[in-house]
């Protein structure tokens, strides 16, 4: 059975051209970029190099860059960073109730911490409205984080409208744009954020490697101490193999753009027409036009989303779902119930995103597959046979 | 995270339906928790002679309805009472321990299915 990959959203396979790029660091030149020898000279010039190519490639100066570990990472160091920097100039912060856990669960420990949190509420598209920003915002209000596009249902933020109006307040700002780097241009200087989080594994890089864009004069207490990497804002020694993987492979999607926006979007709404003509009693989550090119989500009334994700994965489809059952609690996925959608649909989400190598036949099959299988769960539903025909709530 | 048996039950699920003309039905959970299951017995001299089951729910919650109607067919009412959720879980070679309370109802759902056949039944004969 050929396995078809449609959760791109979650991570994706390291590119061929970038395991090449990064394989001399894990062996030949394995330098440590701190040793004054030329072995590690080798290692700074290629941790260098990336710094310079990330850096160009938003807008940003090299200074600007602080690799990380990751996506999570670089949010809490942001969010936790400016918090513990900025208390003396007031304790408050602003969030959405869209974002990704790793804003909102570190929101709240700063909440268990002494700070005052504000998680804005966002429209039936997930949309966060920038005059509620703008309306949110005190006197004591030091940094404001919304996501550049939500993870699950793809919705792109205003961010630039949000951004302007922050830096008019001289409030930091900060943006998660794991799901959009290597999908939409970013320039920091467009978007107007003072913080920016990336990973490399949402484009094809390696995972475990992640950048902040910190904005000079941003004021960062680091969280990991012990050296001096990172310009002291991100101790321990560099992977230097996976920011060389990162930059390549970021460079390599920020290239293709392009040519891989008309393509996604294709197969996208080819995939989103395919579902509305061919099952009824659905729902489309996320906002119609602003959104990522990959991302389909959408919810079958009637029955639950694992155990749709285990019969696609029984004809070798991957896909993701909203469900209490695969987001680890018992309740479904905040992000679609933070839109009004009602839980019992929430359950039946799923999340369908798309990736450089997917075909329009992989679509093809996909649709037969999803047209069987929910109709065998809706068979199988006590709630299917009670209102086959009723509107959706 | 699933066992074979679980994944096998909720592969091809066993006596998935309702029973045409049930002696009782019994229906635990509820769609704001993702998870509802619904049994209904066809009972022949106090014994179930049919059952079957109907889910909303996830893998876990299929395969243990799947499983329970297997257990119970052509048990004794008497010896269909004893059978617990727990019976259910061990039978499938155990369950993920976040699914033991809100997916492993399924004889929670029977008991309620006999206590409903007990009840017509002894409306009947009041009759």
């Amino acid at each position: 059975m050929k396995r078809i990959y449609l959760d791109h959203a979650a991570t994706t396979a390291v590119r061929p051209e970038v395991l090449e790029a990064m394989l001399p660091y894990l062996s030949e030149k394995f330098g440590n970029p701190s040793s004054v020898y030329s072995l590690g000279r080798e290692a700074r010039r290629a941790l260098d190099e990336a710094r310079a190519t990330v850096a160009a490639l938003i807008g940003a100066d090299e200074r600007e860059i602080v690799f990380t570990g990751g996506g999570s990472e670089a949010d809490n160091l942001a969010i936790k960073g400016v918090a513990f920097a900025n208390r003396h100039k007031g304790n408050h912060i602003i969030t959405s109730a869209v974002e990704h856990h790793a804003v909102l669960d570190t929101v709240h420990f700063l909440e268990r911490n002494g700070f005052r949190i504000t998680i804005l509420p966002v429209d039936e598209y997930g949309m966060v409205d920038p005059d509620q920003v703008a309306e949110a915002l005190t006197d004591e209000t030091i940094l404001v984080s919304i996501m550049h596009a939500n993870n699950e249902v793809g919705t792109i933020q205003p961010i630039a409208e949000i951004g302007r109006i922050l830096a008019e307040k001289k409030v930091y700002f900060h943006t998660d744009a794991v799901q959009t780097a290597g999908i939409l241009p970013i320039n920091v200087d467009e978007l107007h954020c003072d913080l920016l989080s990336l990973s490399a594994h949402k484009f094809y890089g390696p995972k475990g490697v992640g950048v902040l864009y910190v904005r000079r004069g941003t004021k960062l207490e680091p969280h990991i101490h012990g050296g001096a990497q990172e310009r002291k804002r991100r101790a321990g020694t560099e992977n230097v193999a996976g920011i060389v993987g990162l930059a390549k492979a970021f460079a390599l999607a920020q290239e293709e753009i392009e040519p891989s926006t008309a393509k996604l979007t294709a197969l996208r709404d080819k995939l989103r027409d395919g579902i509305a003509a061919r099952i009824d009693h659905v729902r489309f989550n996320g906002h119609p036009t602003l959104r990522l090119p990959n991302n389909v989500n959408v919810c079958f009334s009637f029955i639950e989303g694992e155990a749709l994700l285990l019969n696609l994965d029984l004809h070798g489809i991957a896909a993701s779902s909203g469900s209490a059952c695969t987001s680890g609690s018992l309740e479904p996925s905040h992000v679609l119930l933070a839109m009004g959608v009602p839980p019992e649909i929430a359950h039946g989400s799923l999340r369908l995103t798309l990736g450089r190598e997917n075909t329009e036949e992989e679509i093809d099959t996909v649709l037969d597959v999803l047209v069987e299988v929910v109709a065998k769960l809706r068979d199988m539903s006590p709630l299917y046979e009670k209102t086959p025909s009723s509107p959706l709530p | 995270m699933y066992s074979e048996k679980v994944m096998e039950h909720f592969t091809n699920p066993r006596n998935v339906g309702e029973v045409e003309q049930a002696d009782g039905e019994g229906q635990v959970g509820n769609p704001i928790c993702g998870d509802i299951m619904k049994l209904s017995i066809k009972v022949e001299d106090d014994r179930i002679v049919d059952i079957k089951f109907k889910t909303f729910g996830c893998g876990a919650a299929i395969a243990s309805c799947s499983m329970l109607t297997e257990m119970v067919k052509g048990k004794t009412i008497e010896e269909a009472r004893t059978i617990t959720n727990r019976d259910v879980a061990e039978a499938l070679g155990g369950l993920p321990s976040v699914k033991m309370h809100c997916s492993n109802l399924a004889a929670d759902a029977l008991q309620i299915a006999i206590d409903d056949y007990l009840s017509k039944k002894e409306e009947a004969q009041n009759a």
